[in-house]
């Protein structure tokens, strides 16, 4: 019986010729990532009450984006416990400010296909899009791989999605997953690997595929995954970084998976996933005409370059409607000078909106740009649970960036396939 | 290997979140009164009346979303023992055991109700449930989760190990 892709790295990483699915094995980890909430302030306790050093401390990367840019002392403080924490040990792999961890991460080469990677971070399976084995764990789990170098998992299935076909003009990425949670609901992914196949996916930029790997926790997913080709060697090697031997890291022709659920990308339209579920999703004419008084394009998820680009093609030359406000804020630093110089950042500010500082902000209700009671907000985000954004009976609806941009334009949840590049 | 824990029940239903468990807006203060806060949401009387020992019964998903330990945590503190629930969030369930919390999966969750007594053999995998006189099967945990867990979670764990390899060191 062959392997598939997350069995062949799992099996590398726990130094045997294969593993099955059930099978609890003990893994190297080859990269461990750390932000400012689940991070040092959390692990620090745990390595002093254990008297125990980091590992190996050229596999740690720690990034600051959840309490950035400190509002008051208390995010001050887990700022500066941080900061000291990663001079204390010496972290050189360390961006203060400079992005969200699951988009700084690649942007600065640290992904090769083929590693088995632990993100402090539920988003973790973004990384999956570089045909890495990543996944989220809490504080106490990092705190034993940074001790140990290992950690133990259930070797997981792997579901495939697969799909084909060309994606309409103002359909995303953001639309087959939350297609996709919508159809197989939030424990649809039972804690296995999704991966995804199929010539869509081939077709798609990193940028689109990260947004697929991202959600694959939203579908209960351990990670998501996608072999790499061409288009993942291309931009790790933009990134600094080395994509190795790609032959070596794609699922076997006779390897099991435990379910495949089929996609044809060209009968998608935009989607939209209803308060509190990513699964209450469904066609945005389901939900058009629904008032908001925010939109918000931020996150991991939902404010890389090609999200930026997404909404620019919907804002240019418009404005936000009277009583919305449009916040965006950009996945990273990189992205936000990017945009300025492409002239992206004027699109979106001459329509109205309102720059916010780089990080995951008011997507996990950490920063600026929270919800009073009873308001609704449109977010290209990956959550709406009860109260996340902000008070409990706030409302938030999710959807691609080009859709978000829609509704502020109009005030009310848009199909955005009707106002691309100034059409009327 | 044996760990049995013994509690009364509160029953919630399918997908109880993080962000219900740990709401975001006190992540950044003091964790006692984040705690206060755990269910809040769905039940303003949970954090106040739960007592030491208690067990939560749930549905599906039970914490799924963000890979906060404070979810876990919070339970915990408030006196939690034991979960049983359909399913749960992959995280939240390694978290729940980092911690030192039995957490089993039981497709006969929805046969216990709140209020029950009931006792929980992670080991051999049956729940008893006193009150209404009936055994339910649950997932057994396999016994190095059960070793972590029966030592107070990873930490108590990790200390004994390396406590045990410095001896060995040193021998």
């Amino acid at each position: 019986m062959g392997l598939t892709l997350a069995e062949k790295i799992i099996a590398r990483a726990a130094r045997r010729d294969s593993v099955s699915p059930g099978e609890i094995v003990t893994c190297a980890v080859d990269l461990a990532m750390m932000h400012d909430s689940g991070g040092p302030r959390r692990v620090k306790p745990i390595l002093e009450r254990l008297n125990a050093k980091v590992w190996d401390i050229e596999k740690v990367v720690v990034v600051t984006d959840h309490y950035v840019p400190a509002v008051d002392a208390e995010s001050a403080a887990i700022l500066d416990l941080t900061r000291k924490w990663c001079a204390k040990n010496g972290v050189g792999n360390f961006y203060d400010m400079q992005g969200i961890c699951h988009v700084v991460l690649p942007e600065r080469g640290h992904l090769r296909p083929g590693m088995f990677v632990v993100g402090g971070d539920s988003h973790s399976p973004t990384g999956g899009a570089f045909g890495c084995f990543m996944f989220g764990v809490g504080a106490t789990d990092m705190a034993g791989v940074l001790v140990t170098g290992e950690i133990w998992i259930r070797v997981p299935g792997t579901i495939r999605i697969d799909i084909n076909g060309t994606l309409a003009d103002g359909v995303s990425a953001k639309d087959i997953i939350l297609h996709l949670c919508g159809r197989l609901g939030m424990g649809g992914g039972a804690y296995q690997v999704v991966q995804y196949t199929g010539d869509t996916i081939v077709g798609l930029s990193m940028t689109e595929r990260m947004t697929l790997t991202n959600m694959a926790a939203e579908l209960g997913a351990q990670a998501g995954l996608i072999a790499p080709d061409e288009t993942t060697a291309a931009n790790i090697r933009d990134a600094g970084g080395s994509p190795g031997d790609l032959s070596v890291w794609h699922g076997d022709a006779d390897a099991s998976y435990r379910a495949t659920h089929a996609v044809d990308a060209t009968q998608l339209g935009p989607h939209v996933a209803a308060p509190h579920s990513p699964a209450n999703s469904a066609p945005v004419a389901d939900h058009a005409g629904q008032a908001i008084q925010q939109a918000y394009i931020g996150a991991c998820t939902g404010a890389k370059l090609e999200d930026l680009h997404m909404a620019a093609r919907v804002l240019k030359g418009r404005g936000v409607a009277s009583g919305v406000r449009l916040l965006i804020a950009p996945a990273s630093t990189r992205i936000t000078a990017t945009a300025a110089a492409d002239g992206t950042l004027s699109a979106l500010t001459e329509a109205g909106a309102i720059l916010m500082p780089t990080g995951c902000g008011a997507c996990a209700g950490f920063g600026a740009g929270v919800l009073a009671e009873d308001e609704v907000c449109i977010s290209s985000t990956a959550r709406n649970f009860k109260g996340r954004m902000g008070a409990p009976s706030s409302r938030v609806y999710l959807a691609s960036p080009y859709t978000v941009a829609a509704s502020a334009i109009v005030g009310r949840i848009a199909d955005p396939r009707d106002l691309l590049d100034g059409n009327t | 290997m044996r760990k049995i824990t013994t509690g009364k029940v509160w029953v919630f239903g399918d997908d109880i979140d993080t962000d219900v468990l740990a709401p975001g807006i006190y992540m950044k203060g003091p964790f006692e009164e984040l705690a206060r806060h755990c269910l809040e949401a769905v039940d303003p009387d949970f954090a106040s009346n739960v007592a030491h020992g208690d067990v939560i019964v749930a549905g599906a998903n039970f914490g799924i979303g963000s890979s906060r330990e404070q979810a876990a945590q919070a339970l915990k503190h408030l006196g939690v023992s034991t979960l049983v629930a359909t399913s749960f969030g992959g995280i939240f369930f390694r978290n729940a055991l980092n911690v030192g919390m039995v957490a089993v999966v039981s497709s006969n969750a929805h046969r216990i109700a709140p209020g029950d007594n009931i006792t929980v053999d992670a080991a051999t995998g049956i729940i008893k449930n006193h009150t209404q006189n009936e055994a339910y099967a649950c997932d057994a945990l396999p016994p190095q989760l059960l070793a972590m867990v029966q030592d107070g979670g990873l930490v108590p764990h990790l200390e004994k190990k390396l406590t045990q390899s410095n001896k060995k060191d040193v021998g």
